[in-house]
């Protein structure tokens, strides 16, 4: 066993784990935040997209370990004081989302793209969001979710 | 999906993990662990021990020294793709990290780990071949340095030993009229390559080829280096009918890979038309 402490969503967790413990089982199983979804398993899919120092990775494919020291955040650490981040308002708005399964990743790769790229093209988001898939193919609608999200951030609607 | 047990050691610095190596047999290194963490996942690898070297800050980086750039191994693809170094003078490296994975992935994975990998269907082996791009090792008994030429020696199999920690890569810079380009033809899912091409075209004052470079990914086990067709173009004019017959009667390439996503005759076809693709593209670059 090992002792790592990860500041998940603003809020510091000391605990005990095996080595071989994934990061996004740490995030679920043990943390209880069960908002980071599973899909693939494979690093392909991205529904288990987490930022971690301010960076999206998959969860997935990241031991636990790896993450001792880090700040995470989920998708449950986004909304500040019950208002929606203008990315998960745009899901919202836009209807970006059918089944929801991958829209708890899709919402943390869209974080991630603006805060790189604040004014995106659609090309730009459809190719920032290439390492999430929607297995409901609702692209369409997560790609004006984004520009809704974009515009808002910058001080439009 | 859980890998098996491993003890789990984090080294502080290159040459405790060196020692760490030396300690425990069949320990693996876990850098990003993008290669290896699915790995362990399908049991695919089982090593009793993981050694983390990816806290080792003196391995992550991008520095220039009299022509030549050295990027350390640590560096992530994201940084590499990103680095202004490297896109003004070295940018087929930062395009084919660009290239790898997706964004999530390229900020974890390392250049390092990818090349120590060598997984056939990534995107860098090939553009540190086509660059002569070469790889810094640091063992027990020092230091040593390979060619990328004589670092990949199967699949999934390369020159370093089991008590060594690939440390940078060296890349020279680009000078002159040069253009270089990376193009791929991806598995849609994965996004890993069928084919990749990596090119580096000179050209002289009046316009002939002064010299050039042709590899590729993900046709055969190892980056396959195309020299017939780079010899082929030399002190020729390059317009498009001279790089089309260069590779049409040059690139010949034994032995593809072949599996449930491409046959290895159909890999080589498409190989030819990557092939002119990316000549073109660093040619009009150059």
């Amino acid at each position: 066993m090992t002792e790592i402490t990860v500041n998940v969503n603003g809020k510091s967790y000391t605990r005990e784990i095996e080595p071989r413990m994934l990061l996004v089982h740490f995030i679920r199983d043990v943390l209880g935040l069960t908002g980071t979804n599973i899909g693939c398993e494979t690093s392909v899919c991205g529904a288990c997209t987490i930022l971690m120092d301010g960076q999206a990775v998959k969860s997935c494919t990241q031991l636990a370990v790896q993450a001792d020291g880090s700040d995470v955040t989920t998708i449950e650490g986004l909304a500040s004081n019950g208002d929606l981040h203008p990315v998960q308002e745009g899901f919202w708005e836009k209807h970006g989302l059918q089944c929801g399964y991958c829209t708890p990743g899709m919402i943390m790769s869209g974080v991630d793209l603006l805060k790189n790229n604040p004014n995106p093209t659609e090309d730009e988001i459809r190719h920032g969001i290439e390492g999430n898939l929607c297995r409901c193919t609702g692209y369409h609608n997560i790609v004006k979710a984004i520009q809704y999200a974009a515009e808002k951030m910058q001080g439009g609607n | 999906m859980y890998p098996a047990k491993f003890d789990y050691y984090r080294a502080s610095s290159v040459q405790e993990a060196i020692q760490l190596l030396q300690e425990h047999e069949d320990a693996k290194l876990l850098a990003g662990g993008h290669s290896l963490i699915p790995a362990m996942k399908l049991r695919l690898a089982q090593p009793p021990a993981l050694i983390d070297i990816g806290r080792i800050a003196e391995l992550r980086g991008v520095t220039q020294d009299n022509g030549s750039i050295k990027v350390g191994a640590l560096t992530v693809h994201a940084d590499v793709a990103a680095s202004d170094v490297l896109q003004s003078q070295c940018p087929l490296l930062a395009e084919a990290a660009s290239n790898v994975g997706d964004r999530q992935v390229r900020h974890k994975g390392t250049i390092g780990g990818n090349l120590a990998h060598a997984d056939p269907a990534s995107d860098l082996p090939a553009a540190v071949l086509a660059l002569g791009g070469t790889i810094h090792l640091l063992g027990p008994g020092g230091s040593r340095q390979v060619a990328a030429a004589d670092f990949f020696l199967d699949l999934l199999a390369t020159d370093l030993h089991e008590d060594e920690v690939l440390t940078a890569i060296e890349v020279p810079a680009i000078s002159g009229k040069t253009g270089t380009a990376y193009l791929k033809f991806e598995h849609p899912a994965s996004g890993y390559a069928l084919c990749g091409a990596a090119a580096v075209v000179s050209l002289n004052d009046d316009g002939t080829c002064a010299g050039a470079s042709l590899c590729f990914n993900g046709v055969t086990a190892t980056p396959h280096n195309a020299s017939a067709v780079a010899a082929a173009l030399v002190g020729k004019t390059l317009d498009d009918a001279t790089i089309d017959q260069a590779v049409n009667a040059n690139l010949s390439i034994a032995d593809p890979m072949g599996d449930m996503y491409a046959s290895g005759p159909y890999r080589v076809e498409v190989a030819k038309t990557y092939a002119k693709r990316a000549l073109k593209a660093a040619r009009d670059r150059a």
